[in-house]
C-alpha cells in the first residue's frame, strides 16, 4: 500500500481537538495561519439534533441511562470512549495498574468533563521549593496569569474573587445560589473548620458574547450543551475559529500514527490512518502541534522513530512518558436524615455539578503528606435514572424498621428518601515520579497497526496518607451535617479508598517542561528541546499537577504556546 | 470550498455537520481538499447501534417467565385507583432488555422464576402465576425482607432474587413517564435557578446568608454581556 500524500502544506498541523488542540486551533487560525486539525474520532456538535442527548428522558434509553462499555458515565453522557475501547488496547506492567480514559470525538474529553475550572496558584508552580518533592516548573504563576485572565474572558467561568493565597482570583461570572444539600454541606464543613466557597466552573450564568447561549440550568453539562452555554473545545474554540474566517481544515476519524521528519530531523508533518478506509495518509506542515492528550502525545512521540531520533521524537532525554501522574481521588456517600420528606415543588437541577466547593485549606507542614486536595459535593433531587429505587428503603435500618418488602409502602419510601443522599469527593495532588510512566509495548499493536502504550504506575504512601486524611475529613463533615456515612470506611487494605490511577482522568506530566533538555521534554514555551518545530499543548507538559483540575491550565498554557508559535513563525525562527 | 456558504451554515446552525469537514481522503496531489457532505454519527456511534440491534433481536424471557414476572412486578408496585402498576410502565420489557444488556442478571432471573414455581407448587400445588394473591404474598413475605447487616453475597438466593426484581421494578417504573410524574421530579427542562424556595428552607431549618447571596447571579441581568474592570470586578 502506498502512503497517500496531500499536496497542501499547512502552517500548522494540530493533533487532537480537546482543550489544548482546540485552543491552538483558535489562536493559530485567528492569526491567519492555515491549520489542519487531525482528530481520531468523529465530528460532534451538540447543537445538531441528531447528536443531542441533552434533555432526553431516561425512558429514551432502553437501559434508562445505565453505563455501557462505550459510555462508562452512562448512556446519555456525551463522551463516547472510555477506559476500554475496542480495537485500541493498552497494557500494564509489573502487576501495576493505570486505567486510561480516551474519548475519540471532536472536542475530546471536554464534551463531558465536570467543568471545574481552577487556576493553579503561585505555590503550584514552585512546590519543590516548599516541600522538596518533585520539581519546580520553569515558569511561575505570573507567567501564566495573563493567559488565565484571557481564558476567563474568552470562555467564561463562574466563581468569586476571595483573595485566597493559592487559589487566585480571576474574571468571574456570578455563581448560582447553593442548592439545599449544599447549604447542609456549608454548615457541616464550616463546623469542621473546612472553608466553603462558590464553585468555579465554566458554565455561562451570564452572557459573554452573542454566539453562545446562557445556562438554562438542566444540570446536564456532561451531555454537552446545545446552546453552547458550557465549555467544550468544539463549541467554544473550534467552531468560533471557523466562524471567524479561520482557515481550519478538520480531519475527523483520522488517527495520527507518527510525526514525520526530514534528513535534518525537523518535523515535516504527520502520518495518520483514516479509520474509514483504513489506509495511511500524510499531511505536510511547517509546525506540528501535539494536543492528543498527555499519554497519546507521548505515544505519538515514542512511535516517531527515525535515524535522527532513534529513541523517538523529542526523547533524547529518555523522559517522554515518564512522570505520568493523575489526581488522587476518594469519595464517601452519606444519608442526611434532615433532608428526608422533601417537597418536590421546584426544579433544582442547577448547573451540571456542584455550586459550592472547598479548596485545600490544610497546612501540609503539619501533616504526613505534602500536597493537598479540594472537596467536591454532589446530591439533590436529580432526574431518576438507572439505579433509582435500588435498595429503596435500606435507610430504614437507621430507624430500626424492616428493610425490603413490596407493595405501595415502597412508593412512600421512594418519596421519603428522594434527595436525602449526598456525596463528598476529594481530588488531590500526587507527586510526579519518574518511576510512574507509559512506554511503547513492543508486543502489541492496535487495530491500525500502531504500537500501543504499556503503563507502570504505583501510588506511594504520600498519596495513601492523603486519602486517609480525606476520609477522616469526610466522616467529620458528614457527622457535622447531621448525616450518617454510608458503607465502610476503607482501611489500609484498600489504600484508604484511593482510586486506581487514571480513574480521575487528570493524567499529566508525560512530556514535562523544563529548562534542562536532559531532564525535560519541552522548554517553557512547550517546544520540544530536540525539534524546534514541534510543540505540545496538552497536559503532558505539566511539571506537576496541583490540587486543582487541569483543564483551565491546559487552556492557558496552550494559548501561551500558540502565541509563541505565531511569534516565532513571524520572526522566521522556525 | 465555499467559505461563505459554510459561514452561513453555522450562523443558521443547521448543517454545521457539513462545515469544513473533509473526508479523511485527500485526493493525492490535488490542490484542494474535497469537502464531504457529512461525516457524522447520530448520537450513537456505529458500535453502539450494532449492540442495540443485536440485543433487540434476541429474546431472553420465555412466555411463562414474562407472565410470572408480570405478576411479580405488579405485586411489587400494584395498580390502584391512586397509582399505576408496574405493568402500566412496561417494567417487564425493561427487565428483558437489562437481562440481555447485563448477562450477569440472567441466571438469577431465570432460576428465580423456577424457584418461585417450585415453592408455590410444593406448598399450594399450583404455579406461582396461577396462585391466589394470598398464596403469592405468603411466599413473598418469606423472601421480600432482608437483613442489611448481612453482606448481600451471604444472603439466601431467593432473597437476593427478589431484591433484584424489586430493584429493577423500582428503576423501571420510576424512570418511565408515569413513574417520573408520580415521584414529582420537576426538572429536565429549561429553567432559571434562583435558589431554594423559602418554605423549603424553613422546612429543613436552613437559611441563605446575605453575604453569600450578594455574590450570586442576579438573574434579571443574565442576558447582559459581562464586562469587568481590570481587577475582575463585574461591571454589568
Amino acid at each position: 500500500m502506498q502512503i497517500i500524500e496531500n499536496a497542501t502544506v499547512y502552517d500548522a498541523i494540530i493533533v487532537g481537538s480537546g482543550a489544548g488542540g482546540g485552543m491552538a486551533t483558535k489562536v493559530l487560525s485567528e492569526a491567519g495561519l492555515k491549520v489542519a486539525v487531525v482528530e481520531a474520532g468523529p465530528f460532534f456538535d451538540p447543537a445538531l439534533p441528531e447528536h443531542q442527548t441533552q434533555l432526553k428522558w431516561p425512558y429514551e434509553s432502553p437501559r434508562r441511562g445505565a453505563s455501557t462499555r462505550f459510555r462508562p458515565f452512562g448512556d446519555f453522557d456525551a463522551a463516547y470512549g472510555g477506559w476500554d475501547i475496542e480495537g485500541e488496547p493498552y497494557t500494564q506492567k509489573d502487576g501495576t495498574q493505570f486505567d486510561w480514559f480516551r474519548s475519540r470525538m471532536l472536542g475530546g474529553r471536554t464534551n463531558h468533563w465536570g467543568r471545574i475550572s481552577l487556576r493553579f496558584g503561585p505555590n503550584d508552580f514552585k512546590h519543590k521549593d516548599i516541600d522538596g518533592y518533585g520539581d519546580n516548573w520553569p515558569i511561575s504563576y505570573d507567567d501564566v496569569k495573563p493567559y488565565y485572565d484571557k481564558v476567563d474572558k474568552l470562555i467564561g467561568v463562574f466563581g468569586t474573587n476571595e483573595g485566597l493565597p493559592n487559589d487566585p482570583d480571576g474574571f468571574f461570572l456570578p455563581p448560582p445560589k447553593p442548592r439545599l444539600h449544599e447549604l447542609f454541606y456549608i454548615k457541616g464543613a464550616r463546623k469542621s473548620n473546612v472553608p466553603v466557597y462558590p464553585s468555579r466552573m465554566s458554565m455561562l450564568t451570564k452572557k459573554i458574547n452573542n454566539d453562545r447561549g446562557v445556562c438554562f440550568y438542566c444540570g446536564q453539562c456532561n451531555r454537552a450543551c446545545q446552546v453552547y452555554a458550557d465549555f467544550s473545545a468544539g463549541t467554544c474554540l473550534i467552531f468560533p475559529a471557523q466562524k471567524n474566517g479561520g482557515q481550519v481544515d478538520l480531519f475527523v476519524n483520522c488517527m495520527v500514527r507518527e510525526v514525520t521528519t526530514d534528513a535534518e530531523g525537523k518535523a515535516t508533518g504527520v502520518s495518520y490512518i483514516n479509520k474509514e478506509d483504513r489506509k495511511e495518509y500524510k499531511l505536510k506542515g511547517r509546525v506540528v502541534v501535539l494536543g492528543a492528550s498527555a499519554c497519546s502525545t507521548a505515544r505519538i512521540l515514542l512511535n516517531s522513530k527515525s535515524k535522527q531520533h532513534p529513541n523517538g521524537l523529542g526523547n533524547s532525554s529518555d523522559v517522554v512518558g515518564k512522570y505520568l501522574h493523575d489526581s488522587t481521588g476518594a469519595d464517601r456517600a452519606a444519608f442526611i436524615p434532615d433532608l428526608m420528606n422533601r417537597k418536590v415543588s421546584y426544579n433544582e437541577d442547577g448547573v451540571g455539578g456542584m455550586h459550592v466547593y472547598s479548596p485545600w485549606w490544610g497546612d501540609n507542614s503539619k501533616l504526613d503528606f505534602p500536597r493537598g486536595y479540594h472537596i467536591e459535593v454532589w446530591g439533590g433531587m436529580g432526574m431518576p435514572n438507572y439505579g433509582f429505587g435500588f435498595n429503596v428503603n435500606e435507610f430504614n435500618k437507621f430507624f430500626g424498621t424492616k428493610v425490603g418488602g413490596y407493595g405501595d409502602v415502597l412508593r412512600g419510601e421512594a418519596k421519603k428518601y428522594y434527595g436525602a443522599t449526598m456525596g463528598i469527593s476529594s481530588r488531590g495532588e500526587s507527586i510526579a515520579l519518574k518511576e510512574n510512566y507509559c512506554e511503547i509495548d513492543p508486543t502489541t499493536v492496535d487495530e491500525f497497526g500502531i504500537p500501543v502504550l504499556r503503563f507502570h504506575y504505583k501510588w506511594s504512601d504520600l498519596e495513601r496518607n492523603q486519602a486517609k486524611h480525606a476520609h477522616d475529613t469526610f466522616e467529620e463533615i458528614i457527622h457535622n451535617m447531621g448525616g450518617i456515612p454510608l458503607g465502610d470506611k476503607p482501611g489500609k487494605d484498600r489504600d484508604y479508598g484511593l482510586h486506581v490511577p487514571g480513574r480521575i482522568i487528570h493524567e499529566v506530566g508525560t512530556t514535562r517542561m523544563g529548562d534542562d533538555p536532559k531532564t525535560s521534554v519541552t522548554n517553557k514555551f512547550q517546544q520540544l528541546h530536540d525539534v524546534d518545530n514541534v510543540f505540545v499543548v496538552d497536559a503532558g507538559v505539566f511539571t506537576s499537577q496541583a490540587d486543582k483540575n487541569c483543564t483551565w491550565t491546559i487552556l492557558a498554557l496552550s494559548m501561551r504556546a500558540s502565541e509563541y508559535i505565531v511569534d516565532q513563525l513571524k520572526q522566521q525562527n522556525i | 470550498m465555499d467559505r461563505r456558504k459554510s459561514l452561513k451554515s453555522i450562523v443558521l446552525g443547521t448543517v454545521a455537520g457539513g462545515l469544513a469537514i473533509h473526508g479523511c481522503k485527500p485526493e493525492a496531489g490535488s490542490e484542494e481538499l474535497v469537502e464531504s457532505p457529512k461525516i457524522t454519527y447520530p448520537g450513537r456511534v456505529p458500535l453502539e447501534e450494532e449492540l442495540l440491534a443485536e440485543l433487540e433481536e434476541e429474546q431472553f424471557l420465555n412466555p411463562h417467565e414474562i407472565e410470572t414476572l408480570t405478576v411479580l412486578c405488579d405485586l411489587i408496585l400494584p395498580g390502584s385507583e391512586e397509582f399505576k402498576a408496574a405493568s402500566d410502565a412496561k417494567v417487564v420489557d425493561f427487565i428483558e432488555f437489562m437481562a440481555k444488556d447485563n448477562e450477569a442478571f440472567q441466571p438469577d432471573i431465570r432460576g428465580g422464576v423456577m424457584w418461585l414455581d417450585h415453592k408455590c407448587n410444593t406448598e399450594n400445588g399450583v404455579e406461582f402465576k396461577a396462585a391466589s394473591q394470598e398464596q403469592q404474598k405468603a411466599i413473598l413475605d418469606e423472601i421480600a425482607y432482608y437483613d442489611p447487616e448481612v453482606p448481600s453475597n451471604e444472603r439466601p438466593f431467593e432473597v437476593n432474587f427478589f431484591s433484584l426484581v424489586r430493584n429493577l421494578t423500582m428503576t423501571g417504573f420510576y424512570t418511565s413517564k408515569i413513574g417520573i410524574e408520580e415521584i414529582g421530579y420537576k426538572g429536565n427542562m429549561p429553567n432559571v435557578w434562583d435558589g431554594v424556595p423559602d418554605d423549603v428552607l424553613e422546612q429543613h431549618g436552613v437559611a441563605y446568608e446575605e453575604e453569600w447571596l450578594a455574590k450570586c447571579v442576579d438573574q434579571s441581568k443574565r442576558g447582559i454581556i459581562a464586562e469587568w474592570d481590570e481587577n475582575g470586578n463585574l461591571l454589568t
